[in-house]
């Protein structure tokens, strides 16, 4: 390729547009553009379909704008799978924003604590404890599935939100506690020594001056942990119980059960489901990318 | 004199400080001990119980890690399991590679190809498993009639045991998004300089990435098959939701198989067994790989 180059006889205009197609970057624009395309099939899909009457899903080719359009999906989400007069599409939503908010609420704020002990604090037994809170990333929750239902039985808190939120208020994560103490370490040590030397003490310092600075770790703390609950499926399955505490996630399965023909219908919840996630991935997009390289090159 | 108060000082401050770190760390120490600690001990004495919930546990010693011997299910979890492993996530990080070294390049528009490969990752995975089962429809989905077009007979993906786990599999590839991103991150990190001296000493674009890209990625790669393979090996929700295990307890994955015994069939012992056998599997691949990680990983000089 490289003698190619270096004996360039005069580009007529085809020639000249044959080799950019072939060595430049149209190719790889192309090729981007398919695989582009492919990925968002499903999703395309999804919301094709959402707009579609029942008929309209069995047709071959697919429809891709849906003739008539039927916007009567959407709104028939509040109709089915009612309870005691509300739409259980409004419980499922309640739910889990519910959960999903004070789990990250508990989250952000026990992981700071633990993370500036661990970053910045001088204690004995400081090291020893943030490798064991580092040794907990390695273990797979599976293995101590059983056990910690065993302790929420025995708690009394099967049916109640609990399982889904007060462990997180205890910095089980080590994952986040180390993203944090990394990003911690990262920041100038003056302005906390300043800051002691005129008598702040430990948490003064750690809510006026670590706490401002570390917007963009903080963010990024907050939505991995918002996705994690909002995903969240196994939990729910096995602590809940009663339907109207269900999250959307176990919703969704109730909608599948029971709507399994309706493929319009399930995919308008599918939709709703997902838009969520999507506005959250468009509004912070820099600092998923940024979270995952940070975390990705920190070695979850 | 002065020194003396000096360290007088600083020892207060010292100690001060170092009931401000135990304090600042309590919900960590509190919750390793409630939610970490107990559980994994609860765990082992588990192992060693026969318990239906209903009748108090009985002590059996170790027959339930003899049953997992016997039992012909944990064999089939097992195979399914490792070749939705083995197979799934080195196609995974293929794709996610290729997908990376084209967004590396700077074309216009680069912004919203990251965003269109990235976004199926974002779906939930209820969602995405929910799709999925109509796109792999054999009758009416997606992907059956796309393969029509090249000739392609219809399959009965998740109906015939022999194609479910690679409609599995297919599923993964769909959400590499941040295999890819963290690949990125490491293909942006090679220094230009290394290309640019390579490409005066005549080496071809093929040599380059054999020579430079490979190797000065290497521990990015080491740590998408680390963090893969212990996530691969722990599905559930997508089988769960899917298959319920079938066709033909194709799709048994372990932990379904554990769901099963813990929540179905109520027996926490033999449940908890399952969950150290596959523990116990994850964490030998785990140190298998770091072991071999010297052979293959380049590290420049800085520790992992």
């Amino acid at each position: 390729m490289g003698v190619i180059q270096q004996v360039q006889p005069p580009p007529t205009h085809a020639k000249a547009w044959a080799r950019r197609f072939i060595n430049g970057k149209t190719l790889i624009h192309l090729s981007l553009l398919a695989l582009g395309f492919v990925f968002s099939i499903p999703l395309l899909w999804v919301v094709t379909t959402s707009f579609k009457g029942q008929g309209g899903v069995f047709t071959y080719p697919v429809e891709w704008i849906p003739t008539p359009i039927v916007w009567s999906n959407y709104p028939r989400l509040f109709e089915v799978l009612t309870f005691s007069g509300w739409p259980g599409v409004v419980f499922f939503f309640r739910n889990t924003f519910f959960i999903s908010i004070l789990a990250t609420l508990g989250t952000l704020a026990s992981s700071i604590l633990v993370a500036y002990s661990f970053a910045r604090l001088q204690w004995p037994e400081r090291n020893l404890l943030f490798s064991l809170s580092l040794a907990t990333m390695m273990l797979p929750t599976v293995v101590i599935l059983i056990p910690t239902f065993l302790l929420f039985r025995d708690l009394k808190w099967l049916n109640t939100f609990m399982p889904m939120i007060v462990p997180f208020w205890f910095a089980v994560q080590g994952f986040y506690i180390f993203l944090l103490r990394q990003f911690f370490l990262g920041l100038p040590v003056e302005l906390e020594e300043a800051a002691r030397i005129d008598g702040a003490d430990a948490l003064r310092i750690l809510w006026q001056i670590v706490v401002p600075l570390s917007q963009p770790a903080i963010i990024t703390v907050s939505i991995f942990s918002f996705l994690q609950h909002y995903n969240e499926f196994l939990s729910p399955l096995l602590y809940l119980n009663a339907v109207e505490k269900f999250p959307m996630a176990l919703g969704m399965r109730m909608f599948q059960g029971t709507y399994t023909n309706d493929w319009p219908l399930m995919m308008a919840a599918s939709a709703a489901f997902i838009l969520p996630t999507v506005i959250l991935f468009m509004i912070a997009q820099r600092h998923f990318i940024q979270g995952i390289q940070l975390t990705g090159l920190a070695g979850r | 004199m002065h020194v003396r108060h000096l360290m007088k000082v600083r020892s207060a401050v010292y100690r001060r400080q170092a009931w401000e770190g135990r304090l600042f760390a309590l919900p960590f120490i509190l919750g390793f001990l409630v939610f970490w600690l107990y559980p994994l001990a609860y765990s082992v004495y588990l192992v060693f119980q026969d318990w239906d919930l209903l009748s108090p546990p009985q002590f059996v010693g170790i027959e339930n890690i003899v049953s997992l011997f016997d039992d012909e299910s944990i064999g089939i979890s097992l195979f399914n399991t490792s070749y939705y492993t083995f197979i799934g996530v080195p196609l995974q990080l293929l794709l996610a590679l290729a997908l990376a070294l084209l967004l590396n390049v700077n074309v216009k528009g680069q912004a919203i190809y990251r965003t269109l490969l990235y976004l199926p990752a974002m779906t939930p995975i209820v969602a995405s498993a929910i799709v999925w089962l109509q796109i792999l429809h054999p009758e009416f989905g997606i992907l059956n009639s796309f393969l029509k077009n090249f000739g392609i007979e219809p399959i009965n993906w998740l109906y015939d045991p022999r194609a479910a786990k690679p409609a599995f599999i297919l599923m993964t590839l769909w959400s590499v998004g941040p295999q890819m991103v963290i690949f990125l991150a490491g293909l942006q990190g090679v220094p230009q300089s290394l290309y640019e001296a390579a490409e005066i000493d005549g080496a071809s674009r093929i040599q380059r990435f054999l020579a430079i890209t490979i190797p000065m990625i290497s521990s990015i790669t080491f740590f998408n098959l680390v963090v893969g393979i212990i996530a691969s090996f722990q599905v559930f929700t997508t089988a769960f939701i899917m298959t319920q295990g079938g066709p033909q307890n194709a799709t048994l994955f372990l932990v379904l198989y554990l769901y099963r015994n813990g929540f179905q069939y109520f027996k926490m012992g033999y449940a908890s067994a399952i969950a150290w056998m596959l523990f116990l599997f994850i964490l030998l691949f785990t140190v298998l790989q770091f072991k071999l990680a010297s052979r293959w990983v380049y590290e420049e000089g800085a520790p992992a």
